[in-house]
């Protein structure tokens, strides 16, 4: 029997926008509203659009001593420099496991005496129980269940938050703040400037609607989400990374920091090391790379990707990027195939179509740094 | 005009038939990104999957809605795919096709029975 399927606190502000609302990671969620997902999508790059995330986990980390204790613990589940994020600056984290392949990934901050974890919704619960039972003796695991998580992403965002909370302005890209019950991160999943604000459940829909009022923001379903996403080259957690992908094959190798790599201060010690380690010095068998398809059809995910007769892999995540104007994707090929350039196939229904290794972000990046 | 199961539109023009999307498909699918039209003379039968739509969601196959002959197609949607969500029931028109009876279209529903199927 399925599970019943969650709720999220500002459901009937969904409703009332017209969200479309969808099954997602065991919750009713918006995948689009009246406006449409590609001028849900333009919009967030040409003015502020506001997404409702409060599905995904929020879980701080409460030291019961000191907190390089509790940093050096949640280092040894990531491949990531943790004891080196200063107070009030957050970073981009992934637990592994001991095939070096990809739990969850997730954004952690330093708060000054604790730390707060942000992960995926439908990995929340292994989540929890995994650092439940690796960080118990160093910190509490506290999962926030009674906060909401609003993203405000796109060139206006800073100004539309700013009228709410004015120390917004002054952040730059990762930083973290908390104003009163109001904790803000300059982050996001679009590639533009924006920022994630975690609120108590209670007060998030008058938030949200005070946002929603401004002439700059539009609210934004999952739909454009996925889709600026893909333009900025971000990886869906479930498919362009899973327990089969290392960090290095998946290109994220900006996430592992000098301190963690052979030679490094702190290097290895978490889990899956022999191989990313390895891959790191020798290079990845495959790697993920960008593709755009030529002409306009899009290549979805689980297109079979081919150069000559040779079967490569697969697109992992393909569509259309409405501010590309064109079809784009990225997947899995060997790394004899992945230079930027390299002319391959795409199989669309059972007809093979030149797809080319392209360069991501597909869309520039705008973070504020 | 008369609509299928299949939420396709047939309008008889001379001896043709027009054959596009409603605009309750063009609304469900959402913004049409890219159309892959048949081929102009090719015999289909009913029920073949004669073109593709993709949307910023997903792609869909349009199906001949009676058997036979493409004879012209709206070469129009290959530059502007977004026609099908301005305009379903004019501009964005997918094919023609001639028919060696146009009796056949008898057997489908008229835009009441199709309201009420949407309903």
């Amino acid at each position: 029997m399925a599970e019943e399927l969650l709720y999220l606190g500002l459901n009937d502000l969904h409703v009332a926008l017209g969200g479309k609302m969808v099954p997602f990671a065991g919750y009713s969620m918006p995948v689009q509203y009246p406006a449409g997902v590609m001028k849900e999508h333009l919009h967030t790059r040409a003015a502020a659009g506001l997404f409702d995330v409060s599905h995904m986990g929020q879980v701080i980390l409460r030291p019961k001593g000191a907190y390089a204790d509790t940093a050096r613990a949640f280092e040894a589940l990531m491949p990531v420099d943790v004891l080196g994020v200063k107070p009030g600056r957050q970073r981009y984290g992934l637990f592994t496991n001991a095939e070096g392949g990809i739990l969850d990934d997730l954004m952690f901050a330093n708060r000054g005496d604790h730390i707060f974890v942000v992960v995926n919704a439908a990995c929340k619960h292994a989540d929890i129980a995994h650092m439940t039972a690796h960080l118990s003796g160093v910190c509490e695991v506290i999962p926030v269940t009674d906060r909401a998580l609003l993203a405000l992403q796109g060139p206006q965002a800073e100004t539309a938050l700013a009228r709410l909370v004015p120390e917004v302005a002054a952040m730059k890209f990762m930083d973290v703040g908390v104003f009163g019950d109001i904790w803000v991160s300059r982050s996001g999943y679009t590639g533009e400037d924006g920022f994630e604000i975690s609120l108590p459940m209670t007060q998030a829909e008058g938030f949200a609607r005070k946002l929603l009022d401004m002439p700059e923001v539009l609210p934004i379903g999952l739909g454009a989400r996925d889709s600026l996403r893909l333009e900025a080259g971000l990886c869906l957690y479930g498919h362009d990374i899973d327990t089969t992908t290392s960090p290095v094959e998946a290109g994220l190798t900006w996430a592992i920091q000098k301190a963690r790599r052979t030679g490094g201060e702190r290097e290895g010690g978490f889990p899956g090391a022999a191989r990313i380690l390895r891959e790191l010095a020798e290079g990845p068998a495959r790697c993920r790379v960008g593709l755009r398809p030529e002409g306009r059809a899009p290549m979805r995910e689980h297109t079979a990707l081919f150069a000559g007769d040779t079967a490569l892999g697969e697109i992992t995540s393909g569509g259309f990027g409405p501010s590309v104007e064109a079809p784009i994707a990225m997947g899995y090929v060997p790394a004899a195939h992945a230079e930027i350039g390299t002319k391959l196939e795409g199989e669309v229904r059972g007809k093979r179509m030149p797809v080319t290794v392209a360069a991501m972000p597909f869309q520039p990046t705008t973070y504020k740094r | 005009m008369k609509f299928t199961k299949e939420h396709e539109w047939l309008r008889v023009e001379g001896d043709l038939v027009v054959v596009g999307i409603t605009e309750h498909a063009a609304t469900a699918l959402g913004d049409v990104v890219f159309v892959e039209l048949p081929e102009i003379e090719t015999q289909v039968a009913e029920g073949d999957e004669v073109s593709v739509i993709e949307s910023v969601k997903a792609a869909s196959d349009i199906l001949a809605p009676v058997d036979g002959e493409i004879v012209a197609v709206n070469e129009k949607l290959t530059d502007n795919p977004s026609l099908v969500n301005e305009d379903p029931l004019g501009a964005g028109w997918f094919f023609k096709m001639k028919l060696d009876d146009l009796s056949v279209l008898d057997q489908f529903m008229d835009e009441d029975e199709y309201n009420e199927l949407i309903a």
